[in-house]
């Protein structure tokens, strides 16, 4: 009972920061005439990741444009610590000073600036101020530590519960007892062995519920899109590529460098090949993820757009239906998309602490 | 936006669907002669059917 009340105190505490609205002083740039235009810049707005925990904005009488939200800290590292709210940044109105460094944040990132803001662009449009070390809080780091502490709770509830039921378990972690048997029985062992499972298993477990509770939020009309950043799921890929690679055994290294079994040609052929698949297969984890969740995302918005851009009874209502019909095929791809990234990890594992067979 | 690009990716998508629509045809006529196999023939259909997809964005992307 105690710890039903703690998490529902936290919703509620974290639902507080919800109402408070943040006040715009200037005009937005990206409210152009043409409807098209200003959907595409919502949907590139909601899929990149910003400095402040906004769910939405919306205009007021005098054009004024207010945010719902609250503002995250910036971190900065630009030959020392430099710390700030981003409600100082003001949406990328304003140029902020900290001593004599002048920062202004533009398409969602936070560049050096001298004192008017000047943005200078090269001959490809490129950007040519350069940028601190960005270390801030965004929106994603936020969900990131939202979803650990969730998960913290849900699972250490349903040890918890094991440790006063004897087997049995309670509460809400009723749910997620067959999916960890799942994830051991089907996954683990078949791939990894029955001597070496138990290594990975808090591994494979964490990147399961982990990547499929960020894939459902990121379905959530929040707007938050935590696995369709390429940088969250490089961080996931180089862990399975660490793991695998430090905690390999002899076998492992030997079947890259000096195949056994095929003749002396064939070893200093495919040597090179297996090399490079040591960098590929870790890499196709993270576009596949990424590319999944990041199209789903543009398609589903993309949808609701239209909606708005037909504006008549037939054309919205269809248009309704079939964003409806690709948001039920979206929870499915979240829970699939986790299950293949944990399979496949499981399945390096196996190939990294494979015992030597004699048939080969 | 160029259109040989374009072009590449319709070819691609075309690909990943002639893929996908093999391996779930494969499938169903397995669970036609095993029934009780279903379980495990659809796990490894979807498998086999990400791995495909995962490609196909990839170079939905590269447009």
């Amino acid at each position: 009972m105690k710890k039903k009340q703690f998490i529902s105190a936290i919703f509620f505490v974290l639902s507080g920061f919800f109402v408070q609205a943040s006040d715009e002083a200037l005009k937005d740039e990206e409210t152009s005439g043409d409807l098209k235009s200003e959907i595409k810049a919502y949907i590139r707005h909601h899929l990149q990741d910003t400095h402040d925990f906004s769910v939405g904005s919306y205009t007021t009488e005098e054009g004024k444009k207010k945010h719902i939200g609250f503002s995250l800290p910036v971190i900065l590292w630009d030959d020392g610590l430099v710390v700030f709210s981003s409600g100082k940044l003001k949406h990328g109105k304003a140029v902020h000073r900290v001593g004599s460094k002048y920062y202004k944040l533009y398409h969602g990132k936070i560049y050096q600036t001298n004192a008017e803001g000047l943005i200078s662009y090269d001959a490809d449009k490129h950007v040519t101020n350069s940028k601190p070390l960005d270390l801030s809080m965004t929106k994603s780091v936020m969900t990131m530590l939202f979803t650990s502490a969730l998960m913290f709770f849900l699972f250490r509830g349903l040890a918890q519960s094991y440790k006063r039921n004897g087997s049995i378990a309670s509460g809400v972690g009723r749910f997620f007892e067959p999916i960890v048997l799942y994830i051991r029985d089907d996954i683990a062992i078949p791939n990894i062995g029955k001597k070496h499972y138990k290594k990975y298993m808090s591994y494979l477990l964490t990147i399961f519920f982990f990547i499929w509770f960020l894939n459902i939020l990121g379905l959530s009309p929040l707007g938050i899109n935590v696995t369709g950043n390429i940088a969250v799921t490089f961080g996931l890929a180089l862990l399975t590529f660490l793991i695998t690679n430090l905690t390999a055994n002899k076998n492992y290294w030997a079947h890259i460098f000096w195949m056994p079994g095929v003749p002396v040609i064939m070893k200093i052929v495919l040597a090179p090949i297996e090399l490079l698949g040591v960098i590929i297969k870790p890499f196709s984890l993270l576009i596949r993820l990424y590319a999944n969740i990041q199209a789903g995302h543009i398609v589903l918005m993309s949808l609701i757009g239209l909606m708005f851009i037909f504006n008549n009874w037939l054309g919205s209502s269809l248009s309704f239906v079939l964003a409806f019909a690709i948001s039920i095929i979206e929870v499915l791809v979240a829970l699939l998309q986790a299950y293949i990234f944990t399979m496949l990890s499981a399945l390096y594992f196996g190939f990294a602490v494979e015992e030597h067979e004699e048939a080969h | 936006m160029e259109i040989p690009a374009i072009v590449g990716a319709g070819l691609v998508v075309i690909g990943v669907g002639m893929g996908i629509g093999r391996i779930g045809g494969s499938a169903m006529e397995a669970i036609a002669r095993q029934p009780e196999a279903y379980g495990k023939i659809q796990t490894a259909m979807l498998i086999a059917a990400a791995l495909i997809e995962g490609i196909g964005f990839a170079a939905l992307f590269a447009v």
